[in-house]
């Protein structure tokens, strides 16, 4: 007997083409990759899952309802390559029931190296959030719901937002229940949403896989389970992707989907609720204290996704380091690039977690190794160090000089390699 | 057991494979009796302890003390693993020159084709086969398993006089060696082998299905067995102790200079590498048929001065000479399976080995390339050079899948195939 508050993460990020240490110029991304996964993914996923929603938001007058968050690099490539699939969110966001959250535009894990850039992609998916839905998001989730007690005192310091998103991950509530809002430490305004990862793993990851005790899951059993819980809210974070991709559409999920409205609102304890109104209706009821930073990959609930080895570290180090000779070339090209680059898939592909036992990691991976995927992004990043410097050879060494750094941070920051 | 190689008499990865997979089933227990032929003008007598050397048979028995359900058997030849018929040939004159300068020029007629040595490398198979026969006739055991073509007459000639079941263990194959251009004699040694065979061993699922599709065998007779590495026990030479200060890079080619292993494509990737650092030097160490036009192909490319050939390297050397490199590569046209890399990364160098090769089916943690792709070639050493991390990480990881592979489980699935051939008949 709660409210259910479903949030669906939507990216796509942009794929790098093979490039060579020989090879000169600024074409980086691979046009015809990114135009075919897109029309993919639109197909199998955004397409049918954004006409299934809209068809039991219209169905249900205003008690089905949902939140979005639609990444920038996501929004360029639907806006080249499926521009019908934009119309469709823009039909979702004029029926009123349907909210669009801020997080950064890159999809970029610039908070953990640059505040400055962090702000600035924010507000720059906002503007334009605002520019297609005509909505100003209210609510804030970080790339890959990373989090911890600074950046949600950063998030309201900013003034713009009401609450922020993260993990519900057993090691910070400890006996607590996700199903409340609570209030991040260090903040006296902004309300926290937590996770409910049992149930939105249970349609997101456990929903198509035989082996589970409760395979198959049925909109009835679903909402038995929600019908049991005590609290304000279950928040059911996911990736759209789930619908039609992560799991096909033979598995049922779109069924699945189409059940759940009716069976959840025959019970009138419960409704659905965007997390705006979630917002506004509870108040916290504990202080939640995450000192260090979380997210919601792998079992870890970690940044060992991204942050895993000394090639992530030493990639994003190296990225970051170019800020200043990125901003101060002042060139509108070379910027787009340098934040095309910060998208966080870039290092999950340089993953080398459970690699050679192949798993998840694997499946939405374009490079062989992670390795392939390291040396094509140090290529790319020494191509545009040297773009910054008008073209010059001369800074070639880039990702020799500080080396070391890098290794150090590395050991301490994930503890990883020892 | 039939092979023609074994430490300390090795040119390549058939000597230390034999030697890995014999170690490892004599610690399960298992009895082996290890046939194999010794060379005339070995220099590596005193490394033996000749049993028998006396009779017509020149058996002799091996002692080496680690082994202690092993009794080998030798039998003189000058056979060679890797040898073409021209270099088989050289060797023998040059063992008769040899024989002429000690002896005066009193050389028996019959040294040439004659009762002794057999006067052409096909000649010395069989006679291999008619002395191994002759010895197993005096042996108990229940199983023949003969590694690589030289020994498979010998293999179908023991097994039909012990009626005992016979198992081939594919190393390599004609194809790997000679490309397309195959030799018909040795394709049909090998042919025959494989099909007298009751099971058959392939180092990778490679090299399986080159057996499956280019000899005609049956899928059901063919079982991959991958090799696996020897511990590097107690290794405590340091870099310190060489004196060798590391201001330049060093990528290594270590294996035999051949066709098969694509030494050509090593120095134009060295080529393109130069193009963009100059830091770097390029060690070849190997010797093989192809060593001289590898010589002239640097000169040509203009890259002489940055490639060191070293010839042939063993124990220490090698040790040595992985201690210095920064990066392996090994660059194979066809590798059945290639152990090289493995002790690469067992010393603490990272691999970048070509796809079309039995051991990039095992590591994960290695960078692999098309072998004609020399820019990608070029491209990855850069990165190695250029960007530590990724050293570092390859390392790290591929050390520890490395030593994840063991010679025991190698010899428990040999095993397992014996059990198998000997329940069937």
């Amino acid at each position: 007997m709660a409210s259910i508050c479903f949030y669906f993460q939507v990216h796509q990020p942009l794929r790098l083409r093979h490039y060579t240490v020989f090879d000169k110029n600024d074409r980086y991304f691979d046009d015809y990759k990114n135009a075919s996964i897109c029309r993919k993914v639109a197909d199998k996923c955004y397409l049918p899952a954004n006409r299934l929603l809209l068809e039991m938001i219209r169905r249900f007058q205003g008690e089905f309802k949902i939140a979005y968050s639609l990444t920038g690099v996501l929004l360029e490539q639907l806006q080249l390559f499926t521009p019908e699939v934009i119309s469709t969110f823009d039909a979702l966001a004029e029926t009123g029931c349907v909210e669009f959250l801020a997080e950064t535009y890159y999809h970029s894990l610039s908070y953990l190296y640059s505040y400055d850039e962090f702000i600035e992609q924010i507000n720059k998916h906002t503007e334009t959030i605002e520019h297609l839905f005509g909505q100003k998001p209210k609510v804030f989730r970080n790339t890959e719901l990373i989090y911890n007690n600074e950046l949600a005192a950063l998030i309201e310091s900013t003034g713009k937002f009401d609450a922020i998103m993260a993990e519900g991950a057993d090691h910070i509530l400890g006996f607590r229940s996700p199903n409340f809002l609570y209030r991040p430490k260090g903040c006296n305004k902004l309300k926290l949403l937590l996770k409910n990862y049992q149930l939105s793993d249970d349609i997101a990851f456990r929903f198509s896989n035989r082996d589970w005790s409760q395979w198959p899951l049925t909109a009835d059993k679903f909402t038995a389970w929600i019908n049991n819980i005590s609290g304000d809210v279950i928040n059911l974070f996911m990736d759209y992707e789930t619908f039609g991709e992560h799991q096909w559409k033979d598995t049922g999920i779109f069924d699945f989907m189409r059940h759940l409205p009716e069976q959840v609102l025959k019970n009138p304890n419960n409704d659905f609720k965007t997390p705006s109104e979630v917002v506004q209706l509870f108040q916290p009821v504990d202080t939640v204290d995450v000192p260090h930073l979380i997210s919601w990959a792998d079992i870890e609930r970690d940044l060992s996704a991204w942050l895993g080895n000394a090639m992530q570290s030493n990639a994003l180090h190296e990225l970051y380091r170019l800020e200043k000779d990125v901003k101060k070339a002042s060139d509108d090209k070379i910027i787009t690039d340098w934040r095309k680059l910060q998208t966080s898939d870039h290092f999950y592909y340089m993953c080398t977690k459970y690699f050679a036992d192949g798993d998840v990691h694997k499946y939405f991976n374009p490079y062989d190794s992670p390795y392939d995927s390291y040396i094509n992004f140090m290529n790319v990043l020494g191509n545009l160090h040297k773009r910054c410097s008008g073209g010059t050879t001369g800074n070639t060494s880039c990702g020799l000089s500080k080396n070391k750094d890098s290794l150090n941070l590395e050991t301490q920051t994930a503890g990883y390699l020892s | 057991m039939l092979g023609w190689e074994f430490p300390p008499f090795i040119s390549g990865g058939l000597g230390t494979a034999c030697y890995g997979l014999t170690k490892a089933l004599d610690q399960l227990g298992i009895n082996v009796i290890f046939c194999l032929p010794k060379t005339v003008e070995s220099d590596y007598t005193l490394h033996v302890k000749l049993l028998t050397p006396s009779s017509q048979l020149s058996a002799a028995t091996l002692n080496l003390s680690e082994l202690k359900n092993v009794t080998f058997r030798t039998i003189k030849s000058p056979l060679q693993p890797y040898s073409t018929p021209d270099i088989y040939q050289r060797r023998i004159e040059e063992t008769l020159r040899q024989k002429r300068g000690i002896h005066g020029g009193n050389v028996d007629s019959a040294f040439i084709g004659g009762t002794h040595y057999g006067g052409n490398m096909y000649d010395e198979v069989h006679r291999y086969a008619a002395v191994a026969a002759e010895l197993a006739a005096s042996e108990q055991f229940d199983v023949v398993h003969a590694h690589d073509w030289m020994t498979y007459p010998a293999g179908i000639a023991v097994a039909a006089i012990s009626g005992k079941p016979l198992i081939v263990h594919v190393h390599s194959t004609e194809f790997d060696r000679s490309g397309e251009n195959v030799n018909q004699m040795i394709y049909d040694i090998e042919r025959r082998g494989m099909e007298h065979a009751d099971k058959v061993i392939a180092v990778s699922h490679f090299t399986r299905s080159v057996i499956i599709s280019r000899y005609g065998i049956s899928g059901e007779k063919v079982e991959v067995v991958y090799n696996s590495v020897q511990r590097n026990g107690n290794n405590n030479w340091t870099l310190a102790e060489s004196g060798i200060k590391k201001d330049e890079k060093i990528v290594l080619f270590l294996g035999r200079i051949t066709m098969q292993k694509g030494p050509e494509y090593f120095l134009q990737a060295a080529k393109k590498v130069l193009e963009v650092m100059d830091n770097v030097k390029f060690v070849m160490a190997g010797s093989g048929d192809l060593m001289h036009r590898s010589i002239e192909m640097a000169a040509g490319l203009g890259i002489g001065q940055k490639v060191l050939f070293t010839g042939f390297l063993r124990g220490e050397d090698v040790r040595k000479i992985y201690e210095m490199a920064d990066l392996y590569v090994m660059p194979s046209v066809s590798e059945p399976f290639g152990i090289a890399p493995l002790e690469a990364l067992n010393n603490d160098v990272p691999v970048i080995i070509s796809k079309q090769s039995g051991v990039s089916e095992v590591l994960a943690h290695a960078l692999k390339v098309d072998f004609w792709d020399v820019n990608e070639i070029a491209n990855k050493i850069i990165a190695v050079l250029k960007y530590p991390p990724l050293g570092v990480t390859l390392r790290n990881y591929g050390n520890s899948e490395v030593r994840k592979l063991r010679w025991k489980d190698s010899a428990q699935k040999c095993l397992k195939i014996y059990e198998d051939t000997l329940v069937a008949v």
